[in-house]
């Protein structure tokens, strides 16, 4: 275990003893139930990780709308040679297109619009619209070659959260609490956070399948904590109650619930009285999480100066850091905005400007503290964006590119993945990845052998059948493994 | 005898093993067969491999390249006992890389098998169910219902002794949760109490008859209904629009409470509209089949949605009334069960012909009047409007003068289409303009692509009423267009449009390869799944046909798979632990014998609801007092044998309604549309960057049952828990027990309220110790023990020292929720007793049923 999450924990539960002994709480719950009573983590499955995990936690940046790869990664001279000439038919293949762009007659070449430059040692193209990512580079593994089904927004941020396209699946922070169990005793195992560009530009919404449980039991799904309001939901105390009167009124039913154990004999109720311990400890654990006042001020610098705005990508960046530290096993970061059809050129610069810097920060934050070598980091969105142009090429004031998941880019960083490393390629106009593709549940079985599984040796059986992350697919992507 | 600690189910098979007893194939070798082997060697062709099939005594003893797989009554010859039974990591089976292995125990019981003959069995839930005769017992009083011998016979088997019967308090709020959702009231009880001291059967008969005919059940059996129906008030996918379907859940409820035989509440539901002459109920009803989500997304491609939609209500209905999951055989043969590819798109063919479009066809709906928000509606054809001959009448004017309007508007097009055209090129070639002008961002979004050749189209005329309203020689004519529009809108509110099945549109159907509707395979006729008995010959295969099929006699599944859900919803499990799948891999029934009776029976007495009910919660087995013992819940922890009464924590949707009655704040209105009770703010704004407002409502609204809150599907009411999302169809309940539960019934102002109203009721009583025994005895039917007084007091006793000292505390809390409070209580003690009352809400006994 990490030094730092050890003395983080170490405080929490010394200040928890403090806070509740000055009535009947913790110590005489103890010995009411016996202490066993109160560890109320789930403890995850026997078994469980199969092999020594490289990753003992997993940050997920999901970036949904899908950036466009070809804009901020993957450059293509070919592109630029033929901008404005339609892109052949070979390359186009029989491919899906939106309904947006599939009555499109011609597909005309559009470039990357901003330039960049291959960066660090390991000369990963970065286009110039991201340069705190650019600069660390070579703490980065891009994998150029990523690829799926899925054209809409729906069912292609359902499919690579939770391994198929509709809704009704685990998704991946349920899978990873529900077999390998929850670390912290006061805050969730999964945590969700949620985000959108400041021009609200985007279209998109959030639906709670992106973190839900599917068919595991309903406490392995994502709780979201918000930027607005109580960070988790009811988690203040009802106006006019503190946390003194709180604290006696839960000694209080503890007791009679412990006399209904007496008369009952049920484990739920043990188990109840320990979730309400737990609720009582969350209050006090949550409020001190989101208390930024001692970050240095180098750090919030770091993050850049939206980081003190609550439910911003910087904060939740931020936020990310400190529940890794307090040992979340699955953080799911949530921003939308890289849905671009008819404003790329005006848009994209101002997303970028928005995520670059905050996710740069969180990994060099995360390494500077030692903890990105157990932490796996992953920044990506559910598709890219087609290389050749929505809407009217000569408008460069209005045009776009449309949803594009036969290539994209995603990099990975720390928990046992290369560093400065360049996995795949897409062919001379982005359009396909064809040199060692990834597809999404191959990232998800990574994923998961990272965290010390194998993918198809877990699973769950549901309504007959037996269910997996990957569905019936997936396989570990080998040359990205450290 | 040996114990093994194995789940319950499992216990007579240890059983028979330790006996050495005879190895059955459905109890003892499907299950491993289904677990390890048919993966590879079963039904589904394309992934088999050594075209060896081992599902049927046929396929296993066929010789292939010299060697017999199975040969029955010799393990010594059978190839695949030497095989799994192999050192030889070339030649055991299964292979040493497959996820799941064969254990030492499992392997004997093959050998074992195939030495006894190797006897395969039909599964059990593929044949028709036959009413075993009754098992005798030594108990005369367990002898009176047939439930009672079938559960007692298991218990003797196991050496197992049944409970005594739970306290008459205890059971009646027992079955009074159950059968209506809502606790006893105090004179209930009163009453019970008296009637059984003098004669318990007849009192306890009378109090479920009275429950029975109470139009609260109606209510409490449509929750789980709808839930299976994944009913909502909205579409979900993108913009997740509202809908208006309530008058289909209205139905529901309705059913319930008139008794409905339930094989005529499938036909409606299934086939009303295919019914001769069908009433506009009927219609309604076929709402189940259009309860699926909708997608409305941006570029999405309607005949994928369409193809959606179909399969959506194909694995719906056989999940309700099969207990099948076909999901499987979207893509390809079932691995494991019988069933075909083909099976499932000859299903898929019978809700394939209507015209809906795959995508929302007709909205309605803008601005609120009374808010700043948009109430927008969208549905898909076909539906149909619900309304009184005045509503439509009303509406028609509106519509009237509205087109009237319309005309007037556009007879000057040719004056005003030159400027809207210079306007969109502005628009077009500034996007700071752009932004400024046009707000929304689906619009702004179509600005580039949106023809411009007929104004009269949804895109173009939006953006050209955003253009009229800044131009004041129009501006008045638009205006004209928006109050008529306004006036039809208020009346088409009133009206709700309720989306039906009708088979307006024939299409062929083909079997989809890989489930993709862009590769279609083999034309397939609409039909039932081929492994189950066949539709009668001289019927069209529709699904007025399925409907009937479903409920036909030697239909082996519909009566099992509806008496154990509603057997779940009074014992906390299925006598199947998995009311989803009766298929090859589902765990054995605990108690066979019973689920076979009752669904002989159930369907015997004209598939009777409330006849089914009453026989289930009047069973010794149902009214067993609840309490279990250490070493009964390590033997059975989850209470399969029922040695003791059902335990288990309430729906959060009956614990807000129990919170509500306890109040007295409940409001009993039945019906209409949904309302929307107290939420934390940014909610469904968080999840919708503030295009989906939710606006509370106040009065009634804050207090009619949980059933008729508005359901959002991208975000379920926040109040409840361990609900399903009403995405898809959900018969299994979850009970979870985590720390965010306890935070909503300790923090969320519903409950803080009911605390803080039920206090004001408290006050009228004498003392403190009056006040205790009635609120005590409300929330869990029982008196309490002196401990228990001593320990509330104490409480109470904290809680009036603190609110003494804190005064502005006391203020705050009793001013929680919009309930009017009465000012008779001073502000510390109404505190005091909010706090106490709110722990009594909270006990564990409140939250468990």
């Amino acid at each position: 275990m990490n030094p730092l999450q050890e003395r983080a924990r170490h405080m929490t539960r010394r200040r928890f003893l403090g806070a509740s002994a000055f009535t009947l709480g913790l110590p005489a719950l103890h010995s009411l139930l016996g202490a066993e009573a109160l560890k109320t983590a789930p403890l995850g499955l026997p078994g469980l990780p199969h092999f020594g995990p490289k990753a003992k936690r997993v940050i997920y940046m999901m970036q949904t709308g899908g950036p466009s790869h070809v804009d901020l990664f993957d450059d293509k001279p070919e592109l630029r040679k033929r901008r404005g000439e339609d892109i052949p038919e070979s390359v186009l293949g029989g491919l899906r297109l939106t309904t947006m762009t599939a009555g499109q007659k011609a597909k005309p070449c559009l470039p990357a619009a901003w330039g960049g430059s291959e960066r660090g040692k390991c000369g990963m193209w970065v286009g110039n619209l991201l340069p705190h990512t650019a600069a660390i580079a070579d703490d980065l593994c891009f994998i150029r070659s990523m690829h799926g089904e899925q054209i809409n927004h729906a069912p292609a941020v359902t499919h690579i959260l939770t391994g198929h396209n509709l809704p009704g699946r685990p998704s991946i922070g349920a899978w990873l609490t529900y077999g390998l169990g929850v670390e912290s005793e006061n805050l969730p195992g999964f945590v969700v956070m949620t985000s959108r560009d400041q021009e609200a530009s985007c279209g998109q919404f959030f639906y709670d399948f992106y973190w839900g449980a599917g068919f595991l039991p309903g406490k392995y799904q994502g709780v979201p904590f918000r930027g607005a309001g109580d960070p988790v939901l009811y988690l203040s105390n009802p106006d006019g109650v503190s946390r003194e009167q709180r604290r006696e009124m839960l000694d209080g039913l503890a007791e009679m619930n412990h006399f209904a154990n007496e008369r009952y004999q049920d484990p739920e109720i043990t188990t109840r009285i320990s979730q309400y311990e737990m609720a009582y400890q969350m209050q006090m654990s949550v409020p001190e999480l989101t208390d930024l006042s001692n970050e240095p001020q180098s750090v919030l610098d770091l993050y850049g100066p939206d980081v003190r705005r609550k439910g911003s990508y910087a904060y939740n960046c931020l936020m990310a850091r400190r529940l890794a530290e307090r040992g979340v096993r699955y953080v799911q970061l949530m921003h939308a905005g890289w849905d671009q059809h008819g404003n790329l050129p005006t848009q994209l610069p101002i997303q970028c400007r928005d995520t670059d810097q905050p996710s740069a920060a969180l990994v060099t934050d995360l390494k500077a503290r030692g903890l990105l070598d157990d932490t796996l980091v992953i920044w990506g969105g559910e598709f890219g964006r087609t290389p050749f142009v929505q809407g009217d090429i000569t408008n460069i004031k209005a045009h776009g590119r449309d949803h594009h998941p036969r290539a994209f880019t995603v990099w990975l960083a720390g928990g046992g993945v290369k560093r400065g490393h360049i996995h795949g390629a897409s062919d001379e106009f982005a359009y396909n990845a064809v040199q060692d593709p990834v597809h999404v549940h191959d990232l998800q079985a990574t994923l998961m052998h990272l965290c010390g599984i194998q993918h198809e040796r877990f699973t769950y059986k549901f309504q007959g059948r037996n269910f997996r992350l990957t569905d019936v697919h997936g396989d570990v992507v080998k040359g990205i493994l450290a | 005898m040996k114990r093994f600690s194995l789940v319950p189910t499992l216990l007579l098979i240890a059983f028979a093993h330790a006996g050495g007893a005879e190895v059955q194939f459905n109890r003892d070798i499907r299950p491993i067969l289904a677990d390890i082997c048919l993966n590879c060697h079963g039904p589904d062709a394309k992934s088999r491999k050594a075209e060896l099939r081992l599902d049927s005594l046929e396929g296993a003893m066929k010789e292939h390249e010299g060697v017999k797989p199975i040969v029955p009554g010799k393990p010594e010859e059978s190839d695949a006992i030497a095989r799994i039974f192999s050192g030889d990591k070339d030649e055991v089976m299964p292979p040493p890389k497959y996820p799941r292995q064969l254990s030492a125990r499992e392997k004997e019981l093959l050998k074992t098998w195939v030495a006894q003959g190797a006897k395969y069995e039909p599964h059990w839930a593929y044949i028709a169910p036959r009413k075993a005769a009754l098992p005798v017992v030594n108990d005369a009083a367990w002898m009176e219902n047939p439930i009672d011998r079938f559960v007692l016979a298991r218990l003797d088997a196991e050496k197992l002794e049944h409970s005594p019967p739970a306290e008459n308090g205890a059971l009646l709020r027992r079955v009074t949760l159950d059968l209506t959702g809502l606790p006893p009231t105090l004179t209930e009880l009163d009453v019970f109490e008296k009637a059984a001291a003098h004669d318990f059967e007849k009192a306890y008969s009378a109090a479920v008859d009275r429950l029975l005919a109470s139009p609260r059940y109606g209510e409490r059996m449509a929750l789980d209904w709808l839930d299976a129906a994944r009913y909502a008030d909205t579409n979900g996918f993108q913009g997740d629009a509202l809908r208006m379907q309530f008058p289909w859940r209205d139905w529901v409820v309705k059913a319930f409470n008139e008794n409905m035989p339930f094989d005529q509440f499938t036909i409606e539901q299934l086939g009303g509209d295919l019914l001769p002459r069908p009433t506009e109920q009927q219609l309604i009803a076929t709402g189940f089949n259009r309860n699926h989500m909708l997608n409305a997304e941006g570029g999405t491609i309607p005949e994928e949605n369409r193809t959606k939609n179909v399969m959506d209500r194909v694995e719906t209905v056989s999940t309700v009334w099969l207990g099948l999951t076909l999901q499987c055989t979207q893509c390809h043969d079932h691995k494991f069960d019988p069933l075909m590819q083909r099976d499932y798109y000859a299903m898929f063919a019978m809700f394939n012909q209507l015209s809906e479009p795959g995508g929302v066809d007709k909205r309605f709906g803008r601005k609120s009047y009374s808010d700043d928000y948009d109430k927008l509606y969208s549905v898909e054809s076909p539906f149909i409007t619900v309304a009184t001959a005045e509503q439509k009448a009303q509406f028609e004017a509106a519509v009237a003068v509205g087109q009237k309007a319309d005309t007037a508007l556009f007879a000057r097009e040719a004056e005003f289409r030159p400027a809207f055209e210079q306007w969109m090129h502005e628009l077009r070639t500034d996007p700071e303009l752009l932004e400024k002008r046009v707000t929304d961002d689906g619009l702004r979004r179509s600005v580039n692509t949106v023809p411009l050749d007929n104004l009269r189209d949804y895109k173009p005329r939006q953006l050209l009423n955003l253009f009229l309203k800044t131009q004041p020689p129009w501006e008045p004519l638009v205006a004209a267009v928006r109050d008529a529009q306004d006036a039809q809108d208020r009346a088409q509110y009133t009206m709700p449009l309720v989306m039906v099945m009708r088979d307006d549109k024939p299409r062929e159907t083909h079997i989809l390869l890989r489930g993709n509707y862009e590769t279609p395979g083999e034309k397939v006729e609409p039909n039932t799944p081929a492994v189950l008995p066949p539709l009668p010959a001289d019927v069209k295969p529709d699904r007025l046909a399925l409907a009937r099929w479903l409920v036909a006699p030697e239909q082996p599944l519909t009566a099992r798979v509806t008496v154990n859900r509603l057997w779940q919803m009074f014992f906390g499990r299925g006598i199947v632990k998995t009311p989803e799948d009766f298929g090859v891999q589902s765990p054995l029934p605990s108690h066979p014998e019973l689920l076979d009776w009752l669904a002989v029976d159930f369907r015997e007495h004209g598939w009777n609801v409330k006849r089914l009910v009453r026989q289930m919660v009047l069973s010794r087995t149902y009214r067993q007092n609840s309490a279990s013992t250490p070493q009964l819940t390590a033997l059975d922890p989850g209470n399969a044998l029922l040695a003791h009464g059902p335990r288990f924590r309430l729906d959060s949707r009956i614990l807000r309604d129990q919170a509500l009655a306890l109040s007295g704040l409940l409001v009993e209105k039945m019906g209409g549309a949904s309302v929307m009770p107290y939420q934390p703010p940014g909610v469904w704004e968080g999840m919708s960057f503030d295009k989906n407002r939710y606006f509370q409502g106040h009065g009634d609204d804050l207090h009619r049952r949980s059933l008729y809150t508005f359901w959002r599907r991208s975000v379920a009411p926040t109040t409840f828990f361990d609900v399903p999302a009403r995405q898809v169809c959900v018969v299994k309940p979850m009970r979870t027990n985590t720390p965010l539960q306890a935070l909503i019934t300790l923090n969320d102002v519903t409950y803080v309220e009911a605390a803080r109203v039920w206090a004001e009721h408290l006050a009228v009583l004498p003392d403190d110790t009056a006040k205790f025994r009635q609120a005590f005895r409300a929330a869990t039917a029982r008196e309490m023990q002196p401990r228990e007084l001593t320990s509330l007091q104490a409480s109470l006793d904290k809680a009036r020292a603190h609110f003494a000292k804190h005064a502005a505390d006391a203020e705050k809390l009793i001013a929680n929720g919009e309930a009017p409070r009465s000012a008779s209580l001073a502000p510390a003690e109404h505190a005091a007793w909010t706090t106490l009352c709110l722990l009594l809400l909270n006990l564990d006994e409140t939250l468990t049923q």
